[in-house]
């Protein structure tokens, strides 16, 4: 059985990772929108598979939610921002591009031209 | 939005952009009963009964991204079509109270879905918001209070994704005991 006890050893791991993080710096932010057209279009499965896998590979990386993007119909939306606060924004995106979103971009700084939004809008 | 799950996350954003700092949802799911009753309940910024008639109709809304709002009158339709309800309770500057019914064995209840999910999506949108959850089914009574996880998580945030993803799995087991 997970009791509150077992939340200690993840403070432990945590604070250690924060202190790593320290001459790592935070390298990316990720934003997810989450209003009613962003939830209704798959967003909760984005954020959430975003979470893990920034969970499981322990990578310097911000996860944040936001409100409508205001591009109901590219929904679900993911803002990439790097530190100089460059913005990389994917559109329709879903639990398997979300994978492929942080193995490339958030891992290996490699943009995914084929989701941003400059492929669907013309 | 064809799972519960999905719509208690809709309404819970209404509380956490009403600048609630705390939120309990409820949830009884009793096939002893046949109902599912949901309650969503804010320390947000409130409503005047004015306000509280208007958000029912679905041409209302104070967000200025999109003329029209969807949420409550969306869902308030899909309680009624299987012989339930919802309403509003809210006092200005105090909070607001969402309780919604639904018929369980009614032909247009939709699945209750991903309701772990929903409550690590909302306690990651926010370090500063606590939950309390309750779910009660025939069988299980499970209930979770945020500020519990806090006290112990220290200066560590509970949106880490490390704390996110274990909660996910400390209520996995709670709703399967
Ligand atoms: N918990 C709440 N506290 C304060 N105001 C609320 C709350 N829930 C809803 N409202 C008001 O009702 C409006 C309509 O809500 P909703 O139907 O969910 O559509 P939307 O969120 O898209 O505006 C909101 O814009 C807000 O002004
Ligand atoms: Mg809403």
């Amino acid at each position: 059985m997970k009791s509150l006890e077992d939340l200690k050893k993840i403070r432990e791991a945590a604070q250690n990772k924060m202190t790593m993080r320290m001459d790592d710096n935070q390298k990316y932010r990720i934003v997810v929108g989450m209003a009613t057209c962003g939830i209704a279009a798959g967003a909760r499965p984005v954020l959430n598979t975003i979470v893990e896998e920034v969970a499981k590979a322990k990578l310097p990386v911000t996860v944040l939610q936001t409100g409508c993007i205001g591009m109901c119909t590219l929904e679900p939306i993911v803002e990439v921002f790097d530190k100089d606060d460059n913005k990389t924004t994917y559109v329709l995106v879903d639990a398997k591009k979300a994978k492929e979103i942080v193995a490339h971009h958030l891992m290996r700084d490699e943009v995914l031209e084929e989701y941003t939004v400059g492929k669907y809008k013309k | 939005m064809d799972e519960l799950a999905l719509n208690i996350l809709d309404i819970a954003y209404n509380s956490i952009r009403a600048k609630a700092n705390d939120i309990c949802i409820y949830i009884n799911d009793s096939i002893k009963e046949n109902v599912i009753d949901i309650e969503i309940e804010d320390d947000g910024c409130g409503m005047t009964n004015e306000e509280v008639g208007k958000v029912i109709d679905p041409f209302f809304t104070t967000r200025t991204t999109r003329k029209v709002g969807l949420g409550i009158p969306l869902f308030k339709q899909n309680a009624e079509l299987t012989g339930g309800y919802l309403h509003i309770d809210s006092k200005k500057n105090c909070g607001t109270i969402v309780k919604t019914r639904f018929i369980k064995n009614h032909i247009d209840t939709p699945i209750m879905g991903d309701v772990i999910e929903t409550m690590t999506t909302l306690i990651q949108a926010d370090e500063n918001i606590d939950y309390i959850f309750e779910y009660k089914t025939d069988d299980i009574h499970f209930i979770m209070n945020t500020k519990d996880m806090k006290d112990i998580l220290g200066d560590v945030k509970i949106t880490e994704p490390e704390v996110i993803i274990w909660l996910k799995d400390y209520m996995k087991e709670g709703l399967s005991q």
